[in-house]
């Protein structure tokens, strides 16, 4: 279990401090699908970055499975088996596609390097991306949006986490591939172990969802089941008519 | 009569790990110590001064040329004059190198002058790495000047490669592309404790479509200093880019001159310049993988001047 007590997270900047995130409480039970939801600038990245711990909090702990985890870098976290798929995954010249996901698979299995490079294909595969076509790229600029984000997506699902945030996955993935990256999330939640919290706005992940904890304004403000969230969306979008117009997720979906 | 302080430098500097097939000639401290010539090419001692003329015949393909030169002693400034003739319709490697070993106090320097012809039609690939090494405090100085004449229809690509143990260089290339010739330069450069290192590279598109390329990446560590002067000037018809890309860390200085001339309505030209930090998102995507952060430094790195 992952637990967030009391979690504030404040920003300088040249002349204030913005708070970003407000006296966050949470517990991750494990093996549960979360989703977390709610409006662009409401914190979800930056609640994924203190529990990555690439953004330290400005007050409150974190621990896993009762262990404190607040002071530990990131490394010692990603050993720990945290893992973060990014909102925007970074781009590395001369290092292509193959060496980032072994980079990934090496740290969780050491020692098993017959069955890696099939199992690289194979992650490929899940992500909707072939192989062979794929591998010997360079993981720089050269790839478009959502090919990186899949990319992105197959280094976090090659490893045996204890606890995955994925980013807004579906960002830049088109209709076809999502489809089938949802099964796959789908499929990690029924055969692992691992905690899985995707940030999403589509109708589509939430459905996946054991919960739903919607962050706006720094703080949480419900934690909810994904009926009830997909009933509320339909009903007061930003459409004022109250009905089931189609102007709200409904769309994206 | 090649030991294995040689073997080592050779394998650093041309990837050899024995005597290579085909040509080569390997030049020791100042002299020659070792020469193999094929039917189609032909090694012979200048004359005049220090150096050799490579000749390769035309229509050669598929054979290469190693010219690796070793200084395993101190206080000795080697000048050597090269000169090559890849002939017409020919398709051939030239590898190219320096290895210093140097065991004492007082300075061991290389400068090489390579000049090359590119015969219609021909195509060469020349690669040139410098290495640098030795226990003592005396300085490893390797100045290369290049001069490359493309004719038309030819094809030059130069890998240049400078990642280790060199203390001062200043590298000075020098190319000139008929019509429709290519080049493509890639350079690859690290520096680290006070080296400097300083690269012009000057590029003339005379011919109706010819082309060119440089990427040049490079990584200054500790108090090192790089200086990159690249011009390219387009004369005729023609495409022309030049890319630099320096990483730049703990105090060490880059100074980075791109320049572009047209001095024709058709000539297309690019440059880029970009000199920074590791980006921190790299270095924390890797930590978090699982990657210490030096090794995520490291890896980046090695990755970046590939
Ligand atoms: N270092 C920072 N300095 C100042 N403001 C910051 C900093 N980091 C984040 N913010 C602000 O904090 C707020 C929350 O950002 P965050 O990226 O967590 O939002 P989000 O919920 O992930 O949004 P989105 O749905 O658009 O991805 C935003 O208003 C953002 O501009
Ligand atoms: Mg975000």
């Amino acid at each position: 279990m992952l637990e967030l007590r009391g979690i504030s997270y404040y920003a300088e900047t040249r002349n204030e401090t913005v708070r970003i995130l407000d006296d966050i409480n949470i517990k991750f039970e494990d093996r549960k699908l979360y989703v977390i939801t709610g409006p662009n600038g409401g914190g979800k990245s930056s609640l994924a970055r203190i529990i990555m711990g690439i953004n330290r909090p400005t007050a409150g702990r974190l621990s896993l499975d009762g262990e404190d985890i607040t002071d530990l870098d990131i490394t010692s976290r990603a050993r720990l088996g945290i893992g973060y798929a990014f909102q925007n995954p970074p781009r590395f010249k001369g290092i292509n596609v193959k060496q980032l996901l072994d980079i990934s698979v090496q740290s969780e299995q050491v020692g098993q390097t017959d069955k890696k490079a099939c199992d690289t294909c194979a992650l490929l595969n899940n992500v909707g991306l072939c192989a062979s076509e794929y591998l010997h790229r360079d993981a720089d600029t050269s790839l478009s949006g959502g090919e990186m984000k899949r990319i992105e997506i197959a280094s976090i699902l090659s490893r045996n986490l204890k606890f995955a945030v994925f980013d807004e996955p579906e960002a830049g993935i088109d209709l076809w591939s999502f489809a089938k990256l949802a099964e796959t999330f789908e499929n990690m939640h029924r055969t692992r172990n691992t905690t899985i919290v995707i940030i999403s706005h589509q109708e589509r992940i939430l459905e996946l969802a054991d919960e739903v904890i919607v962050i706006s304004g720094g703080k949480i403000e419900e934690v909810t089941t994904k009926q009830k969230i997909l009933a509320e969306i339909t009903h007061t979008s930003d459409c004022s008519c109250g009905t089931d117009c189609g102007k709200g997720v409904g769309m994206n979906a | 009569m090649l030991n294995d302080i040689d073997m080592e430098l050779l394998e650093k500097i041309a990837g050899m790990h024995e005597i290579p097939q085909g040509a080569y000639n390997i030049r020791k401290n100042g002299e020659k110590s070792g020469r193999n010539t094929t039917a189609n090419i032909d090694i012979i001692t200048k004359e005049d001064k220090p150096g050799i003329n490579v000749v390769i015949k035309p229509n050669t393909k598929g054979e290469s040329v190693h010219i690796p030169v070793l200084l395993t002693v101190e206080g000795l400034t080697d000048i050597v004059y090269n000169t090559f003739e890849v002939g017409e319709g020919s398709d051939i490697l030239i590898v190219a190198g320096c290895g210093i070993h140097n065991p004492g106090s007082s300075t061991a320097r290389h400068d090489g002058i390579h000049e090359f012809y590119v015969r219609k039609g021909a195509r060469m690939k020349y690669v040139e790495k410098h290495y640098g090494e030795g226990k003592g405090t005396g300085e490893k100085i390797l100045n290369p000047k290049t001069i490359v004449e493309i004719e038309e229809g030819g094809i030059a690509e130069l890998e240049l490669v400078q990642i280790k143990g060199v203390d001062r260089t200043k590298r000075d290339t020098e190319i000139r592309l008929a019509k429709n010739a290519r080049l493509i330069v890639t350079e690859r450069l690290l520096t680290y404790k006070d080296q400097e290192a300083e690269s012009a590279i000057s590029v003339e598109l005379a011919g109706e479509g010819s082309t060119a390329r440089i990427i040049s990446r490079s990584v200054a560590q500790d108090t090192s200093k790089q200086v990159f002067n690249f011009n390219i000037t387009g004369l005729n018809r023609c495409r022309g880019h030049i890319q630099c890309d320096s990483i730049i860390m703990h105090e060490a200085k880059v100074y980075s001159m791109p320049q572009i001339s047209a001095l024709h309505s058709d000539a297309q030209l690019i440059h880029e310049a970009a000199i920074g930090k590791i980006e921190s998102e790299q270095l924390i995507k890797l930590m978090s993988l699982g990657l210490s952060e030096k090794e995520a430094e490291e890896t980046i790195l090695k990755g970046f001047l590939k």
